[in-house]
């Protein structure tokens, strides 16, 4: 059984990865996509005598669906209506990016060896979860695009998703579709503030999105 | 009680969506809030008053409900406390918001700075959104549920982000986008310290249920215990705009309609603030009283100076509102860091802050309307032409710097006794060394915009001041005034009971 969620984890990993060095847009908002589905898998296979029954089959449905389906389709929308460029143009360098995202693994790998949490029976899940959270910070720091930094928030989601399965935390059924359903409405907000912004400002660089601040006299703060 | 509290926010906030009149859908915001109000009101005297208090006492049994019930939403002291203020707030804003909405639509779309035109929002989206963003900010109050308490603060920064972006210009939707992400990934955090928590109650039997999880406190894993109360903090505080977490909040105040900024600096922060107390009573009762001080204590002071250092040239008073919000949310989580008295005087500081600073962003929107800036520099004389709001504007000063009597001295007053009462001598005197820097910051910039010389500027109409939009905020602070001579003893008891004794 657990060969299965260890080759995931695997999955889940390489995502993380090549996320770091995906220069297409559109190419990231499928990685995500695939890494949200993988995960979402994930207590099916892992299960191995825990909750069985129509539950554990609702929710692995509803976030396949919310996470493979609906916020591809929504993201790429977003990208088509936006008419910006098509690659993420990072602030670093591809070769940056990889590094940082290694070596954010390694810290993950000890700093799962070191956390006092309960023992799980899937190797690697817990370095794999907090690995795939940094690379989610990693995305929304150094890609300039609007669209990225909602992936970046995904992947975020995605990593925090299977450290609670690492956890064997069990939240309430009404608890889980709560935060499922602040997931789905977070990205359908914003995605129309990126329709918006592209269309108040002809771009969906964050970078230029910088006339409030108290550090730069801007055109505003004279 | 509750379900009513809860369903009928939620159920106004949805008919204000397909109402076409915009008449009825003001009505329809006053009256929910009234309602609301009036529902919050009594679900307080029946707690006060105890079991079978109220004539009617059958339909509040969720007030009660036995420990081993699972229970969603129920209320406690601490929470009802909240949402007293909440409803407060929004009874006030929702009147404020019926002629300013008014008066929007008469004459919309020219930037304050007159740098280029704007649309509004549709107002029937933006009632809708303030509807239900009460409804959210109730969920907050009563949840019992840390995971449910999550999920509904989640829900007040996506319900709050359209609200901010009703002005429809470059500046509102760069504030609303920071807003959204920050926030948004801040309290993502605070998930991954609800899932440390889950872990820390695995082998005690917690679960997530407050009250389940204070009683089964001393058995909880500490390591991960603290953890957890680390994560939530970081989260929670994003969103309640400690320093440094606090980079979204002068954006979003500054470019939100003035009633917007009211409720998030006097209902949104406090409920962020409420999630970092519920972790912080876990982790008092588990005898991690000492770890967590530590870690308010040293936000809560560096927010303070933090604020006392960008209050000093500050351009734009609206900011400069925010700033001082970021402040007293240093001195809420600092007193609640020093424990004992000082989580009392954190109450009663968020209480009179709340009220306080709901009146100054209520005025700050008369002074917009009246000067057509934001720009301190721009804005003298402001007696001369607007002579009631300016009254309001230098007597909100008066009350937020915390010149006595008011609630905010009394809370600062106590919060500072308890520092040298507790041996802190270098924290008490660093503390009240900032507030001085930041009273004088903000005497600077209030008595220059509210005195002195006034030119008549280009193509200037005069300016008749709406009562409706200064009555809530001339009651808020006779409110606050009040408080400072006399705390009521049912508020006083509330508040101990809030602070847990």
């Amino acid at each position: 059984m657990n060969t299965f969620a260890e080759l995931i984890i695997v999955v889940v990993i390489l995502l993380d990865m090549a996320l770091a060095v995906t220069g297409s847009l559109s190419g990231c908002i499928r990685l995500v996509a695939v890494q949200g589905v993988v995960a979402g898998l994930l207590p099916l296979l892992a299960g191995g005598g825990a909750a069985h029954g129509v539950r554990a089959l609702i929710f692995p449905v509803a976030i396949v669906t919310l996470k493979g389906v609906v916020f591809p389709w929504l993201l790429l929308r977003a990208r088509d209506r936006s008419g910006a460029r098509k690659d993420v143009e990072p602030l670093i360098s591809y070769p940056a990016s990889i590094l940082l995202c290694l070596g954010a693994f390694i810290a993950s790998s000890w700093l799962g060896s070191r956390l006092p949490l309960p023992e799980t029976n899937v190797a690697w899940i817990v370095p794999a979860s907090l690995a795939t959270i940094f690379t989610g910070f990693l995305l929304i720091t150094t890609r300039t695009k609007a669209i990225t930094q909602v992936l970046g928030y995904l992947v975020i989601e995605n990593g925090i998703y299977i450290f609670g399965l690492a956890l064997f935390v069990e939240q309430p059924m009404l608890v889980e579709l709560a935060i499922l359903l602040d997931v789905f409405v977070a990205v359908f907000v914003m995605g129309i503030a990126i329709f918006h912004i592209s269309r108040e400002f002809d771009h969906i660089d964050t970078a230029e999105l910088s006339e409030l601040s108290d550090w730069r006299s801007g055109e505003y703060g004279k | 009680m509750i379900r009513p509290l809860l369903l009928l926010p939620l159920a106004a906030g949805f008919l204000a969506f397909i109402v076409r009149s915009d008449r009825a859908r003001r009505l329809l915001l006053v009256w929910t809030a009234r309602v609301h109000f009036l529902l919050t009101a009594l679900t307080v005297l029946s707690y006060l008053k105890g079991p079978g208090g109220v004539p009617f006492a059958a339909w509040l049994t969720p007030l009660y409900p036995r420990p081993s019930e699972a229970v969603w939403f129920s209320f406690d002291a601490l929470g009802l406390f909240f949402l007293g203020i909440t409803s407060l707030l929004f009874l006030g804003a929702s009147h404020y918001a019926a002629y300013y909405l008014a008066a929007e639509k008469s004459d919309p779309g020219e930037d304050a700075d007159g740098l280029f035109v704007f649309n509004n929002a549709p107002e029937a989206v933006f009632t809708g959104c303030l509807l239900l963003f009460l409804a959210a900010m109730t969920a907050v109050t009563s949840s019992r549920h840390m995971g449910l308490l999550w999920a509904a603060v989640e829900a007040t920064t996506l319900l709050s982000a359209p609200l901010i972006y009703f002005h429809r210009h470059k500046r509102s939707l760069e504030a609303t986008w920071k807003y959204l992400l920050i926030c948004s990934v801040g309290i993502a955090l605070a998930l991954m310290g609800n899932l440390f928590l889950g872990a820390a109650g695995l082998k005690a039997g917690g679960g997530l249920d407050f009250a389940a999880m204070l009683a089964a406190a001393p058995g909880l894993d500490k390591p991960l215990l603290k953890a957890a109360f680390l994560f939530l903090f970081v989260g929670y505080g994003t969103k309640m705009g400690l320093s440094p977490f606090h980079t979204w909040l002068p954006d979003a105040h500054s470019e939100a309609p003035a009633l917007v900024s009211a409720l998030l600096s006097g209902a949104l922060l406090n409920c962020a603030f409420l999630g970092v107390l519920r972790v912080n009573a876990v982790c008092v009762s588990a005898g991690l009283a000492d770890f967590t001080g530590g870690v308010l204590v040293l936000f809560g002071l560096f927010s303070v100076v933090t604020a006392a250092m960008f209050m000093l040239g500050q351009r734009d008073y609206k900011r400069m509102l925010a700033y001082s919000s970021i402040e007293h949310m240093g001195i809420l989580a600092l007193g609640t860091g020093l424990g004992g008295t000082g989580l009392f005087a954190a109450l009663l500081g968020a209480l009179s802050h709340s009220l306080t600073k709901a009146g100054l962003f209520f005025t700050s929107g008369n002074v917009l309307a009246a000067e057509r800036t934001k720009r301190i520099s721009e804005v003298r004389g402001l007696w001369r032409r607007a002579p009631r709001t300016a009254v309001l504007w230098l007597g909100g000063f008066f009350l937020i710097t915390g010149l006595p009597p008011s609630g905010v001295f009394l809370s600062k007053f106590l919060i500072l006794r308890e520092a040298v009462a507790g041996g802190h001598y270098w924290l008490a005197a660093g503390f009240l060394f900032f507030l001085a820097v930041l009273f004088t910051g903000m005497a600077r910039v209030f008595i220059a915009m509210t005195f002195g010389d006034r030119g008549q500027k280009e193509g200037e109409k005069p300016y008749a001041e709406p009562a409706g939009m200064l009555l809530p905020a001339a009651l808020f602070f006779a409110l606050v005034l009040g408080l400072g001579l006399y705390v009521p003893a049912w508020l006083d008891s509330l508040l101990w009971a809030a602070a847990g004794r």
